[in-house]
């Protein structure tokens, strides 16, 4: 115990008098957050929109009349052809058409979704627009047929919802950052010749990776915390579920992606080496296989298959649950059970691993 | 005076290279033992299978008493080792570092409190108790890192060339630490470059090509090669070598 201590009071003052280092991973998360929290920002307002009307009538007029007055739509009146307005659109533009039929009895939306969340909400306001100056038409039985309005999604058919995105940060930031921050930790000290001194101590490896993981963990709960005050303040992503059971499971995420550094560091030469091989290891398949970006069942089997050894694949599922869905154990102990024994596995791994590369 | 490290036929091999070849020696109790070769020559392998690091592909040995493939726990406990690049944090005080060091060994605090008292004081460095070791001379820090390695008084030391790079006048000094460290009964087992060092030993082994090819005290190497000086040894013996860098 007397060892551990002295090793993890070492590894303490290695982090606080690297000023530099300990700036950047405190801001990472915070700088991420924000830029994708204003990406993600879901008030959309000033939405151009262009009619086409072939034969107007009262009811169309009506419909105009209702889409000018609303503040999320500005409506564009010289765009009064379709060629016109797909051109505009293909530029970016035109957020909408809205096109009837030469009869006036059908309403098409065409939406530029090429930026999802501005497209299914454009689509959204206006489909309720119309429909609610229909109910409006039928109170007043002025009801002259029933019109049906059909969305079309195009440019990107696949439509996310902002709430999606928040646990998929959380995965990939905190392990880009626990991962980073170990990844270098056991690698400077065989650059260094420090490390022949340890291993020819009485000091036991497991001490030294146990006592390098703790100072990381509570730097990485500062993250976890920032990110979850920003994420809940700035862009009022709610904690549905047990913010304890949130806690505890980003422990045990934020443990695991140090044992995963631990690792990395165990396996490479020199520092700047390492830093490479994590931050690859951890943005692409964090990116790509963790369900964070594309979902997981539209991929082909192989990479079903492959996203399974993805900690961050079952982290940001379990984050969607705890905190978007407000679930709690019942539903999350299978994924919990799997970040439990990689854990187990990657902590196992570097203790064996920490003299290679010495001789 | 009994030996504190035995070896018989100790090998080291990586895949089809023999890094040491069935080495033999015994160093005993008390004595200043100079660890010599050509760079390559398979020292600091050897040093390191004697510290228990690195586990020997074949051959037996003690050292501090405890066999060198069943018990390196213990062994580790015995002993005191310097490597060849630097062994200190730099980032850390010189009082943290021995704090540190001792804390690893497991000596108590109060203990340690006191030594390092009495190190400093030793060493006329009781003004650098909160320098950064990084902002210390080359000589100052290994003066340092060998006190260090001493602090939990162990039996034997193992000091890889540790005088690298050193200039003339620290090196003096350095080696009067080593002879007061022998003097309180640590033995001494220690790798250099400098022949003239090798003089300072009580007695040298020298290392060619992963084998010992001369052990004796130095004047009588001296005289079986029939040389001025040890230096004239040691390039007669290394000019054997086959092996390539």
């Amino acid at each position: 115990m007397k060892q551990f201590i002295a090793f993890v009071n070492k590894e303490f003052r290695h982090i606080f008098r690297d000023r530099r280092t300990m700036l950047i991973i405190l801001g990472i998360p915070v700088v991420q957050i924000l830029l994708f929290g204003f990406a993600i920002n879901t008030e959309v307002k000033d939405l151009h929109v262009a009619l086409y009307a072939p034969s107007p009538n009262s009811f169309i007029n009506g419909v105009t009349e209702r889409l000018y007055q609303s503040e999320y739509f500005t409506y564009r009146a010289e765009l009064d052809d379709p060629i016109k307005m797909e051109e505009s659109m293909r530029k970016g533009k035109l957020d909408m058409m809205v096109l009837f039929d030469s009869k006036g009895e059908a309403v098409q939306l065409i939406i530029n979704s090429s930026d999802p969340n501005r497209g299914s909400i454009a689509a959204t306001y206006a489909t309720a627009i119309i429909a609610g100056y229909q109910q409006e038409l039928a109170g007043m039985r002025k009801m002259p047929f029933q019109i049906e309005v059909e969305n079309r999604m195009i440019y990107n058919p696949e439509m996310k919802s902002a709430y999606m995105f928040v646990p998929g940060i959380m995965g990939l930031v905190l392990m880009l950052i626990c991962t980073m921050m170990t990844s270098v930790s056991i690698v400077r000290e065989k650059e260094r010749g420090t490390m022949e001194v340890l291993l020819a101590s009485p000091l036991k490896q497991g001490t030294m990776v146990f006592a390098k993981t703790v100072p990381y963990l509570a730097i990485s709960l500062v993250n976890f915390a920032s990110i979850l005050l920003l994420s809940y303040y700035v862009l009022k992503v709610p904690i549905q579920g047990s913010l304890w059971t949130l806690t505890l499971i980003s422990i045990l995420y934020i443990f695991l992606s140090l044992a995963f550094g631990l690792l990395i560091s165990t396996l490479m030469r020199n520092q700047i080496n390492a830093v490479i091989i994590s931050a690859i290891l951890v943005m692409l398949p964090g990116l790509l296989l963790s369900g964070m970006i594309f979902p997981i069942e539209n991929m082909p089997q192989i990479l079903q298959w492959l996203s399974h050894i993805v900690p961050a694949r079952w982290y940001i599922d379990i984050v969607r649950k705890v905190m978007i869905q407000g679930l709690g154990w019942a539903v999350i102990w299978r994924e919990t059970t799997i970040l439990v024994g990689m854990s187990l596995l990657l902590v196992g791994s570097s203790i064996l691993n920490i003299k290679s590369r010495l001789e | 005076m009994g030996s504190v490290i035995e070896v018989k036929e100790l090998t080291k091999r990586f895949g089809n290279f023999t890094a040491v070849d069935r080495i033999s020696f015994d160093v005993k109790e008390g004595e200043i033992f100079g660890f010599l070769g050509a760079n390559g020559a398979g020292k600091t392998t050897a040093i390191q299978m004697l510290c228990g690091i690195s586990k020997p592909s074949g051959g037996t040995g003690r050292v501090a008493g405890y066999d060198i493939n069943k018990e390196s726990e213990r062994i580790k406990r015995n002993i005191g080792y310097m490597s060849q690049r630097f062994s200190l944090y730099e980032d850390l005080r010189v009082w943290e570092n021995i704090r540190l060091f001792g804390g690893i060994y497991g000596l108590p605090e109060k203990m340690i409190a006191e030594k390092t008292n009495e190190l400093l004081e030793r060493l006329d460095f009781e003004s650098e108790r909160n320098t950064m070791v990084k902002s210390l001379p080359l000589g100052w820090k290994q003066k340092l890192a060998f006190s260090v390695a001493i602090f939990h008084e162990p039996k034997i030391v193992f000091l890889d060339e540790p005088t690298g790079g050193v200039d003339p006048a620290m090196r003096r000094q350095f080696w009067e630490m080593i002879y007061d460290a022998a003097e309180r009964g640590i033995t001494v087992f220690v790798t250099t470059h400098y022949m003239d060092e090798a003089e300072y030993c009580d007695r040298v082994s020298i290392m060619v090509d992963g084998r010992i090819d001369a052990l004796d005290t130095p004047k009588e190497l001296r005289r079986i090669h029939n040389a001025a000086s040890m230096d004239e040894v040691f390039t007669r013996l290394a000019r054997q070598a086959k092996r390539v860098e």
